[in-house]
């Protein structure tokens, strides 16, 4: 294609979408106005599910296959990166020579780190197995999880850290997430005949065990997305720390 | 009163963003930027979308900063 043509392609779809951008961005309701359609039919349809956290019912219920697709590219970006910031050949040569130890870290900073490092795990395990009744979830507390892991990083101990952190183990973990996911998927299609739908007794508003699949889902998430951030982090680790050795040796 | 709350936290959010972008080494936009991802957690919160605001806090201000001053090391040892 030319550059003229290109252009001209632009042009064109360019101006379809910032007519029908600034169309839709005019039939949308006043900023702060108490008419809202879509929330009225959503709010409602997530009381009809017991599911008090009505985004989460919107993400795993009403919406499950938006869901299922935006797990989908955060599960193929960590690959893409992953693969990305593999050791090259000369790279993982080097990388037998390295290893972190103790970091030069202040008392106070350690102290601190040992302290939270629970605390952190125990809020990102909070935030998951209540994403149904409370804000949050199996994204925001699978973050959580995963970066709090690296508060032992943090406090000056990478060795430590290597430790708790077989990188395998959470690559298959990632894996198990989204399986889990697109399995409770068909669990739907085989119970009831259609994709993602909520075939698990509803419970009780309000309760722990409530909101049917939303519960199960948002553990799929959690678990998908706290290995999936350790994995991608581990890579940015190892290419940081492990590799700087090498490096070293190499000037 | 709400409108109030939200043009405090707009201007918090406006002010820290420009603080990020006036920053100039990359090691310290690292952490003008978790500031960033705070305000416009506050903001969130004030939009009273609590969903969001836990996302924004969790990626905004640990994931991508630690992440950004990963980068950074890797590219100084690279270079030295």
């Amino acid at each position: 294609m030319t550059r003229g043509a290109r252009h001209l392609l632009f042009a064109f779809g360019g101006t379809l979408v910032a007519v029908l951008f600034v169309w839709g961005v005019l039939g949308m309701p006043q900023f702060g106005s108490t008419d809202h359609p879509y929330r009225d039919r959503s709010v409602h349809a997530a009381a009809q599910h017991e599911t008090p956290n009505v985004v989460a019912a919107v993400n795993f219920d009403q919406r499950g296959f938006d869901t299922l697709g935006e797990e989908s590219i955060f599960f193929a970006s960590v690959i893409g990166a992953a693969a990305l910031l593999r050791p090259t050949k000369e790279e993982r040569e080097q990388q037998k020579s390295g290893g972190g130890g103790v970091g030069d870290v202040m008392a106070s900073t350690r102290f601190a780190g040992y302290v939270l490092l629970p605390l952190t795990l125990l809020v990102g395990f909070d935030v998951v197995a209540h994403g149904h009744v409370t804000p949050g979830g199996g994204f925001q507390g699978g973050v959580v999880l995963a970066t709090g892991f690296h508060v032992i990083y943090v406090a000056g101990r990478y060795d430590a850290l290597e430790k708790v952190r077989p990188v395998t183990l959470f690559e298959n973990g990632e894996v198990l997430g989204a399986l889990a996911f697109a399995g409770l998927g068909f669990a739907g299609i085989a119970i009831s005949g259609s994709f993602l739908s909520n075939v698990i007794p509803f419970g009780s508003f309000g309760s722990f065990l409530s909101a049917g699949t939303v519960e199960v889902l948002n553990f799929a998430v959690g678990v998908e997305v706290a290995c999936g951030v350790i994995v991608l982090l581990a890579h940015f680790f190892e290419q940081a720390i492990k590799l700087r050795d090498g490096s070293r040796a190499e000037s | 009163m709400n409108e109030l709350v939200l043009i405090v936290v707009l201007t918090l959010v406006a002010a820290a963003g420009t603080a990020v972008v006036m920053t100039n080494a990359p090691e310290r936009q690292a952490v003008t930027f978790a500031y960033f991802g705070i305000t416009l957690t506050l903001l969130f919160l004030a939009l009273q979308a609590p969903d969001v605001a836990l996302s924004q806090l969790a990626v905004g201000t640990a994931f991508i900063p630690l992440m950004v001053m990963l980068a950074i090391r890797k590219i100084r040892r690279g270079r030295s």
